[in-house]
């Protein structure tokens, strides 16, 4: 049985512009140990579709569809039921470490609070707990610098400091939304060799949210390309980047650096992200398509299924796309 | 499979179907304003007071001075609010009309008002602009000596001026411009720092723009979206200030008035009845203040650039 | 933190220096003099009087006494118009009750003024938060000057609960109006000021890493959103002050309640120099100190402040 199973998820929110269509009708699963990147640019909804699941949205935001956590209908749970399983068995690492820590408070009181609270921790056995944990993220003395603040902390330290605060309670699940966009090259690398250790040494689940194909490479099994609120293409990882299937693919496979290919410039997918408060009426991605017909103004594409690993959503046939 | 030179040309031209309509940062703001609906009944609000300010006196049939000696003695009855007798809004203990006083009470307020905030937005902008975009050593001293000021029982020292001066009209724009302009210097001087890092102003300064004209051209228009909306809630805090001396009876003088010296006399003759001398002054204060706030709000929501 | 608030207090040394002389000077610019009444007096009395109180002597040299017994004997001298009295007995008689009514009325203030706005931000577009947000907005419009007269007609002459006026040794029914008066637009200013940092904090990403925690939302508010959103709220305490003070003027006068802002207005009125001049001082040195104790809060709070 599949770990997380998200089915036609669709999320709103309502602003003073009007109601912007965030996720459209988007549905995957996760099971135990698995590991799925979901990739776009920004707007395409792949962070929305995380926070609903959870139930993180902000306030003027509302989702639709089924989120089910080990079976069970989590959509829209009152917060108190919800809280019992976020952190516990659901664990957040977020795009920017430098505001994601509370700069208020102490690091050590910060992650102490986790185990407390759903562990029933004293706060000493929750203090040697942190403290093995950062030891386990490779923080360099790590029990006296629990007791500093956020600010004292150096960007890539800071998202160690939040995935050891994501693995306190051993999580079945992490998502990782964008965690190291906000970071220096060298550090993404060491922070992914982080996650991946991390990862196989805890056997968690781990949803990878990125706009980065560069990085989904070694790091997740399952690749799912978002467009539009709306899923594109998913397959193994191997699959999208050996075939893909989709011409908004084939565009963000070019835009990863190679250095196998001696180019000027990088090729760049040209247009806008889509302005969600417009919606569609056919597919997201057709303004911007080099391989757009007629049909594709008005018909939204339905995701097919090519086989046992494979869905794509596109009027054009794979072969007219590679 | 990637994309050759070819699809990247077609890619091009697909782009010209996703052209996104421009519009202006001021235009956007304007459809904002206008659809809040407090911020546009705080316009007509203050349309109207204005237009009462500026024509009211064409329809009163009394002076400010006159006294109607009818009246005199037994204001209590005969003073009161009458069509009749040509008092709209009554009369004052001493027998004068009050609409013509109200009248001249919201034309001196709303110039105080006004003034102050011009003042405020010329002196601190200009300040402000400068200490932030010096940065450094001129800053240190110029916002220290802005730190000194604010650190001031204000109000205490205007009252001492208008003392040793002499109480006029003059004296209170003067102690008015005094205090209003120090926030506005802090404010200027806050953005200033952020808009001097922008790549337009390191290009003007690339290119050997004095940097007088850099604040005059580049700096003080950015600026102008924060100096507006704060000088429009400056407007309602100067006729504040302005009441509280005049009601203290430090402020204009007679025959001369303004709300605050209105509400003053109303409020002393109160137990006698006559509510109409404290309340028709009270009304044209309490809408006018109301009314620039919900403006600054309105303005405020419309031009801040976190929501767009 | 000894060397930040030595430093604070080497700005705010310099800063009471220059309230000083600055009053000096203008009152010394004043045309006339304090003994100038309507009957001419002999010059040689004048002569005498000027003596005594020392204003026959150049300017520095005033200046240097009167700045001189202030700092070493905390004598702020005698008064010109209350002829037995020294501005240190007018001090010692308003200053208490002032005191007491300004530290009720910031109490009020801060107290109900964060409650409402935390409530209204947390209960955001709820009828608890409009309730809020309208009480605050009314509120803004009604400063003291037109509390107080409101207040006099509603408990006093309408309902007749409470007297319009006087101290009676502070008595709670004279407290209430005047608290309530001075109070009111301050209240109103910290609840929207609370309200909008509340907003904004609970926006920010921490918030949201603190509920993907899993922490109950009391958590969340109170370890969480509290400390960074009463940030500006704890800046807006100086200023608030500064006018309170100024607002306890009116308060004095509207209520008869004898606090140093009647004597502050009847002695500018008179040209009661000494007088006017204790006074200013005195709330200068009021507000600076407690400028200093917000700027020592404030580090306290927000560890990015390092001393």
């Amino acid at each position: 049985m599949a770990l997380l199973e998200i089915k036609d998820l669709t999320v709103k929110f309502e602003t003073n512009d009007g109601i912007v269509s965030a996720v459209n009708g988007v549905s995957f699963n996760v099971s135990e140990g698995d590991t799925l990147a979901i990739v776009g640019e920004s707007g395409s909804g792949k962070s929305q579709t995380a926070f609903a699941a959870i139930g993180l949205l902000a306030r003027n935001g509302h989702a639709t569809g089924s989120v089910k956590w080990d079976g069970q209908e989590i959509l829209n749970l009152p917060e108190a039921k919800l809280n019992r399983i976020r952190a516990d068995e659901i664990a957040m690492i977020f795009q920017d470490p430098m505001t994601s820590l509370n700069p208020f408070l102490k690091v050590s009181d910060q992650m102490e609070e986790v185990l407390t609270l759903h562990r029933g921790m004293s706060r000493r056995e929750a203090r040697a707990e942190c403290v093995r944990m950062l030891d386990a993220v490779r923080i360099p003395d790590a029990a006296a610098r629990i007791t500093m603040y956020p600010h004292e902390f150096s960007g890539g330290m800071r998202q160690r400091i939040m995935i050891a605060m994501s693995l306190l309670c051993r999580p079945r699940l992490i998502i990782a939304d964008e965690p190291t966009t906000a970071l220096d090259v060298t550090v993404q690398a060491q922070i992914m060799d982080l996650l991946k250790d991390i990862r196989e040494e805890f056997n968690t689940a781990m949803i990878l949210i990125t706009h980065d194909l560069g990085i989904v490479a070694g790091a997740c099994e399952r690749t799912m390309v978002m467009y539009g609120g709306r899923i594109m293409e998913r397959g193994t990882t191997e699959e999208i980047f050996a075939s893909p299937t989709h011409p908004y693919t084939n565009g963000l496979l070019d835009a990863v650096p190679r250095l196998d290919r001696k180019e000027d410039t990088l090729p760049t997918i040209p247009g806008e992200p889509p302005d969600m408060l417009k919606g569609f009426i056919g597919c997201p991605f057709e303004p911007r398509c080099p391989l757009a017909e007629e049909r594709c103004k008005t018909e939204p594409p339905s995701l097919e299924r090519l086989s046992e690993t494979r869905v794509r959503a596109c009027h054009r046939s794979p072969e007219e796309v590679a | 499979m990637i994309l050759s030179r070819k699809t990247a040309k077609d890619l091009e031209t697909a782009q010209i179907g996703a052209e996104i309509e421009g519009r202006s940062l001021w235009a956007d703001a304007r459809i904002r304003f206008f659809r809040n609906r407090a911020a546009v009944g705080g316009m007509v609000i203050l349309i109207l007071v204005g237009l009462f300010a500026a024509f009211g006196q064409y329809i009163a049939p009394w002076s400010n001075e006159e006294v109607d000696w009818a009246v005199l003695g037994n204001v209590d009855t005969m003073g009161r609010p009458s069509i009749a007798s040509g008092h709209y809004f009554g009369t004052d203990e001493l027998g004068r009309d009050l609409f013509a006083r109200t009248i001249q009470g919201t034309q001196i307020s709303l110039m105080v008002g006004l003034i102050g905030a011009l003042i405020a937005v010329f002196v601190g902008t200009i300040y402000g602009a400068t200490a932030g975009y010096y940065g450094g050593r001129v800053d240190n001293v110029m916002m220290r000596i802005v730190d000194v000021l604010l650190a001031i029982p204000y109000m205490f020292v205007l009252i001492l001026l208008l003392v040793v001066f002499g109480r006029s009209v003059l004296m209170l724009f003067v102690g008015i411009g005094l205090i209003s302009w120090l926030d506005m210097a802090r404010i200027a001087r806050g953005q200033t720092l952020s808009i001097k890092n922008k790549e337009f102003v390191e290009a003007a300064h690339a290119i050997g723009v004095r940097p007088g004209t850099i604040i005059r051209r580049h700096i003080v228009p950015n600026l102008l979206g924060v100096v507006i909306v704060y000088a429009t809630l400056l407007v309602p805090s100067m006729i504040i200030y302005e009441s509280f001396i005049s009601f203290l009876g430090l402020g204009v003088q007679e025959p001369a008035t303004s709300w605050g010296a209105l509400i003053s006399e109303g409020a002393k003759q109160m137990q006698y009845g006559t509510l109409w001398m404290l309340l028709f002054p009270l009304f044209f204060f309490v809408i006018t203040l109301f009314a620039f706030f919900f403006v600054g709000d309105g303005l405020r929501d419309a031009l801040d650039p976190k929501d767009r | 933190m000894l060397s930040y608030i030595t430093r604070r207090l080497a700005i705010a040394i310099p800063t009471l220096l220059i309230l000083v002389v600055f009053s000096y000077l203008i009152m010394y610019a004043a045309p006339g003099g304090p003994f100038d009444m309507e009957r001419t007096l002999p010059p040689e009395v004048m002569a005498n009087l000027n003596a005594k109180y020392g204003l026959d002597q150049p300017l520095i040299v005033q200046m240097w006494n009167y700045v001189y017994n202030v700092v070493v004997h905390f004598d702020f001298g005698p008064s010109f118009m209350y002829k037995d009295q020294t501005v240190n007995d007018i001090i010692a008689q308003g200053f208490p009750v002032t005191l007491t009514y300004g530290f009720w009325s910031f109490v009020v203030a801060v107290v109900v003024g964060m409650s409402l706005g935390i409530t209204a931000a947390i209960y955001h577009n709820s009828w608890l938060d409009y309730l809020a947000v309208g009480i605050s907005i009314g509120a803004q419009v009604l400063p003291n000057f037109v509390m107080a007269p409101i207040l006099v007609l509603v408990f006093t002459l309408w309902l007749g609960w409470l007297p319009g006026g006087g101290w009676q040794g502070g008595q709670w029914e004279y407290i209430i109006m005047p608290v309530i008066a001075l109070s009111t637009s301050f209240m109103a200013s910290i609840a929207r000021l609370t309200r909008s940092s509340m907003l904004e904090v609970l926006n920010a990403n921490y918030i949201r890493t603190a509920r993907a925690k899993g922490l109950p939302m009391r958590r969340v508010i109170f370890r969480h959103a509290l400390k960074p959103a009463l940030l500006p709220v704890v800046s807006y305490l100086g200023p608030a002050f500064v006018a309170m003070i100024t607002g306890s003027v009116v308060v004095d006068m509207y209520f008869s309640t004898g606090g140093i802002g009647v004597f502050f207005v009847n002695s500018a009125l008179n040209r009661d120099y000494s007088v006017i001049m204790g006074i200013t001082i005195l709330t200068g040195a009021l507000t600076i100190l407690f400028n200093l104790a917000v700027d020592i809060i404030y580090a306290w709070i927000d560890p990015k402040i390092r001393y």
